[in-house]
């Protein structure tokens, strides 16, 4: 008998340890994550939660059992005691015990979080209004990474991709079994930087950095996805984080892959290309880093961001035309595109807006007029 | 309605007027206090020297250089949306002794055709470093204004003190710039 | 104005003025109390359809609606309206209809100053609401408007928020004093402080609240302004600012501002249960000590909100401890209430559902407050579902359902008729099982990932925000029984006693139901 009983017992206490990880897979529940940091907090949560759901139970049973027989209807009478001195000194001494009892795993984990020292690597976060950009501090090695999701998908003319408003054009890479310190400032308004499966999140304050850590174990390489958590402005919601963790090994290869890229990028940029392949890949820029705010059909939103189509600048100014792209307008919402963009990327952006949506001015902008401009 | 002065039996024995002026001259001292939160805020975060926030120019001392350990500086920088100026350390990191006084140069130049005043504002990494950072020469004191097309170096004149905690091994020193034109002094 | 002799029982001559000017220069608590509590309700239907249009766009992933432009602009006005225009004008309105009554006072000590108070509200609301038809669209910053999103980046509609908060704000600072001088000076001989129902305790606690933080929420705003248009740097690092200040300056206001908005609903509750209970409060001195300890921590947490913004270390501990003590006097209160409940003999009408749903679901959403609280955990629920669910949890059934407890328990007072029980308890289940469809699943999407204030999401979140969106629409129409009940009632009904209620005390019930126009010319003694 008692044995039937513990075996019950044992179910019931089994199904409450594990199902916290299955609540998880079902939505239900925070992820795990990947780190010890993100461990400790989850093993946190779940220890609150707990207290809560017992001191709930406590709480409701005396509730419910009092609706259930304490009612006029079943002939109850009230009695007239109002007041305890005992109860209320109980009641107040119990849950400042419990409290306490919270504060010190929580006190051990915060100062655990807030140990940013001996770090391997350093990567500065930028927020801009609505992208990320990261910098390896003492790497030579930095991009922007723009939301990919595009506009068709979201506004329901093609289906839904599986990580739909969840990838990126480049994704901040970063090594297993290493210590990563995030620098994290902001470009323009407040922005914050969260990815749930390493439990980093901080906010992205203009003029400020920020700190944070982690440290990813060897094993652990994937893709974690993350988001923007601090409303700044009408893309807040369209400019998540993918966070690439890989091998030591892997690492190197991809810092030496980045920095073979931009001296790639700079020597391509001195080459022939044709206006189709400017065209193609203007239109892939566009998309990326434009149509945000100039919209779809280059159509702009009211007085807000300018139209593109049939506007005089996109007719007739083409040196006014670069020059917006690459040095952005102060005072306005449009930035300076020229440490985003590589200067081909901009040629055949600028090619691209001059020449859709019936614009059609037949101009070609080539990446030696772009490098000329910065001159 | 009775007027509240001839309301017979009052329990508290208050002239209701006086109550009422009473809290209104302290929602005013409330408005004043929400003001004066903001010098209060600032004179807390420099004597605690936390927030990251760095000190104003100090007078350059001799002290004790601790050669026992050396700290890793690193020199970031940011411009400000609507900041079009270059704006770079010209090194990335330093090796130094708390201490010792180094000299740092940063480079800004102006591409615009447009006269214009930047001001560079610090930050330090981590927070407890901050006020263990002693600068004599910074161009983040004041406004910086480079003519249309102007460029320059701007020194960092600075040290780590000696009392820097011993757990502190990096020391990352930011700088945002932002244009200053609607504050130009 | 001519003053009534203890012979007399009314003002003599005649009753209330006919016609709208009656309502325009009115110096009576009761109709001044009618009056924001029909402005609440009309906030709240109006923040209400705000918050179905988001709903309805977080039905599914995708925009299909609205742009995210338009979306901002709702979920800032939704958030202004539903605090500023709902909840705690509805709070102003019975407190006036009932402080008066509850201390056996003739009115509130200050009525010619009672009427400003409520007319800059309809101006303040008009002109915040007037910004939604300007080409530059209404405020789109979130409610809470941190700088520089509020100020270098905001729409021009910034100025009319700014006014629209000043004018707000002398409304509640005047209001509070005048309950605060009210309660000091108008209550009845024999009523001492430790004689006052619990409603009017709540209430002075609440008001010196209002008269410390209010100002500063004005501050704030007027920096912001000044910001804005006259060239100062409070918040813009440019010109030696720090945004980081708007935080702590705004939340020093917006942290007892909570409190503002939860402890007249204590007081609600506490009335209502003995009430239904049979039975007196239990622990009465503990629960005005908890009530008073609730309000003076409220000063000293205000930076739990701001957790990620990078505080040192030693700060982020400080608040940690100081927001975890505060459950310690909420809990109390909670164990009272249940102990009222204990060995009572209770009937469930509409008042007494709702204001044990109170005691249930509000507890709820103190416990994900305090899982808030925890600063390390907070950084994975910071800014997520996780914390929208929390705060609608304790402010829809949380102080809307105190104050709708309270209109039910008060009605048949004002209109002299009895509510249909019916109709109330229909209104009850369907806005019980409402507002759990809606905020329930809302724990889940937040600890999931899901951040605040956006207005697509990724495809894992859909299925919960679905649901969360079918409950809006169930509990968002529900208040339209609401609304129908209130005016059936008005119009007519069975005739309620004096007494009303069978286990009800206090002065409120001594006087005739609907309540005379002027009442306690004479104050009554109190034992």
């Amino acid at each position: 008998m008692y044995f039937r009983t513990w075996q019950r017992l044992s179910s019931v206490v089994l199904g409450l340890v594990l199902a916290p990880a299955a609540m998880a897979d079902w939505g239900l529940n925070m992820p795990q994550g990947i780190t010890e940091v993100s461990q400790s907090i989850f093993e946190l949560h779940m220890l609150i939660f707990w207290i809560c759901v017992w001191i709930g139970v406590v709480v409701f049973g005396v509730m419910f059992y009092s609706i259930f027989k304490h009612r006029k209807s079943k002939g109850a009478v009230a009695s007239k005691f109002h007041e305890s001195l005992g109860l209320e000194i109980l009641w107040t001494a119990v849950p400042t015990v419990i409290l306490i009892a919270m504060a010190v795993p929580a006190t051990s984990v915060l100062i655990e979080m807030y140990d940013t020292k001996n770090s391997d690597v350093d990567i500065k976060i930028t927020g801009h209004q609505w992208k990320w950009q990261y910098d390896y501090l003492g790497e030579d090695v930095g991009f922007f990474s723009n939301m990919t999701t595009t506009e068709d998908e979201i506004y329901n003319r093609t289906e839904k991709g599986e990580n739909y408003l969840e990838e990126v054009d480049y994704n901040v890479v970063v090594p297993t079994g290493q210590k990563v310190r995030f620098l994290i400032t902001s470009n323009d308004v407040i922005h914050s930087w969260w990815v749930p499966e390493i439990a980093v999140k901080k906010d992205a304050i203009p003029g400020y950095i920020n700190e944070s850590w982690t440290i990813i174990p060897e094993g652990q390489e994937g893709i974690y996805r993350g988001k923007c958590t601090e409303l700044c402005g009408v893309n807040h919601g369209f400019m998540p984080i993918v966070l690439e963790a890989v091998t030591s090994d892997e690492y190197q290869v991809w810092l030496e892959e980045q920095r073979a890229g931009k001296i790639a990028e700079a020597q391509a940029a001195l080459g022939e290309f044709s206006y189709d392949e400017l065209m193609v890949k203007g239109a892939d820029v566009y998309a990326r880093s434009c149509a945000a705010c100039h919209g779809n059909e280059g159509q702009g939103l009211g007085s807000v961001f300018p139209a593109l189509a049939g506007s005089s600048m996109a007719l007739n100014d083409m040196a006014g035309h670069i020059d917006i792209v690459l040095n952005g307008k102060p005072g306005t919402a449009m930035q300076s595109f020229s440490a985003q963009l590589s200067d081909v990327d901009i040629a055949a952006v600028i090619t691209f807006e001059r020449n859709a949506w019936g614009n059609d001015t037949g101009e070609t902008v080539t990446p030696k007029m772009i490098i000329d401009a910065k001159k | 309605m009775n007027s509240n002065s001839t309301q017979p039996d009052n329990q508290s024995g208050h002239k209701p007027n006086n109550t009422a002026l009473k809290l209104v001259i302290a929602a005013v001292a409330m408005f004043g206090f929400g003001f004066a939160l903001v010098p209060l805020y600032d004179i807390f975060c420099e004597i605690t020297g936390i927030n990251g926030k760095t000190a104003g120019p100090v007078e350059r001392v001799e002290q004790w250089v601790d050669t026992s350990r050396t700290i890793t500086v690193q020199f970031i920088t940011t411009n400000n949306a609507g900041m079009p100026w270059e704006f770079e350390a010209l090194q990335e990191e330093v090796e130094m002794h708390p201490g010792a006084w180094t000299q740092v140069n940063f480079w800004a130049l102006n591409p615009t055709e447009n006269d214009m005043v930047g001001q560079a504002v610090p930050s330090v990494s981590p927070s407890e470093a901050a006020e263990h950072v002693q600068k004599t020469e910074c161009f983040c004191f004041d406004q910086q204004t480079l003519k249309a097309g102007e460029g320059r170096e701007m020194p960092l004149i600075f040290s780590l003190s000696p009392d820097i905690p011993s757990h502190v091994k990096k020391v990352t020193m930011s700088y945002t710039l932002f244009d200053a034109g609607a504050f130009a002094k | 104005m001519t003053t009534a002799t203890a012979n007399h029982d009314d003002h003599g001559h005649h009753g209330p003025a006919k016609g709208i000017m009656r309502w325009v220069l009115t110096t009576n608590h009761k109709d001044i109390g009618t009056m924001y509590l029909w402005f609440s309700f009309a906030m709240l239907l109006t923040g209400g359809v705000m918050a179905l249009i988001v709903r309805a766009e977080l039905f599914q992933p995708g925009m299909q609606l609205i742009r995210p432009e338009f979306y901002n602009q709702m979920t800032t006005m939704h958030g202004l309206i539903m605090v500023f225009g709902a909840i705690m004008p509805a709070f102003v309105g019975l407190a006036n209809w009932m402080v008066p009554l509850m201390i056996g006072a003739p009115d509130m000590a200050l009525p010619r100053m009672n009427n400003w108070s409520f007319w800059i509200l309809p101006f303040a609301f008009g002109m915040l609401l007037f910004t939604l038809f300007t080409e530059a669209g209404a405020p789109n910053f979130g409610w809470t408007f941190y700088a520089p999103l509020s100020t270098t980046y905001a729409p021009s509609s910034v100025t009319y928020f700014i006014f629209g908060v000043h004018m707000m704000g002398i409304s509640s600072i005047m209001g509070a004093i005048n309950i605060i001088v009210t309660i000091l000076n108008l209550r009845a001989p024999g009523m001492t402080l430790m004689k006052m129902p619990l409603f009017v305790w709540t209430w002075f606690i609440t008001a010196y609240l209002l008269v410390a933080v209010m100002p500063v929420l004005a501050g704030v705003v007027t920096m912001m302004l000044m910001d804005i248009h006259y060239g100062t740097a409070f918040f813009d690092a440019a010109g030696g600012g720090d945004p980081v200040l708007f935080q702590h300056v705004f939340w020093f206001f917006g942290h007892p501002e909570v409190y503002i908005m939860i402890l007249p609903a204590f007081g609600i509750v506490s009335q209502i249960i003995p009430t239904f209970a049979r039975k007196p409060l239990f622990g009465y001195a503990s629960m005005v000590y908890a009530t008073s300890s609730i309000a003076f921590l409220s000063f000293i947490v205000w930076a739990h909100h701001m957790f990620t913004v990078g505080l040192p270390l030693q700060t982020e501990l400080f608040f940690m401890y100081a927001t975890m003590l505060i459950a310690i006097p909420t809990g109390v209160k909670v164990f009272n209430w249940v102990s009222t409940m204990f060995r009572g003999s209770m009937t469930f009408e509409t008042p007494m559902l709702f204001a044990l749903a109170f005691v249930v679901l509000f507890t709820i959403g103190g416990f994900s407050g305090l899982m808030l609280a925890i600063a390390p955990a907070d950084f994975q629920y910071h800014d997520t579902y996780f914390v929208v669910a929390h705060f609608h949890y304790v402010l829809v059934p949380g102080a809307l359902f105190g104050i709708i407890a309270g209109v039910y328990y008060w009605l048949p007072k004002w209109t002299g008729h009895y509510y249909n029980e019916n109709l109330g308890k229909f209104h009850f289940w369907m806005s019980f099982i409402g507002v759990n469809i809606t905020f329930f699943p809302m724990h889940f999407i937040g600890l999931a990932g899901m951040p605040r204030r956006i207005p697509d999401y990724a495809l894992q979140f859909a299925d919960f925000n679905a649901i969360a969106t079918v409950g809006a629409f169930i509990f968002g129409f529900s208040q339209l029984i609401f609304l129908f009940l209130l005016i059936k009632t008005i119009r007519g009904g069975e005739k309620a006693t004096d007494q009303v209620w069978e286990g009800a005390e206090g002065l409120e019930w001594t006087i005739p139901s609907p309540a005379p126009y002027h009442t306690f010319a004479e104050p009554p003694h109190v034992k």
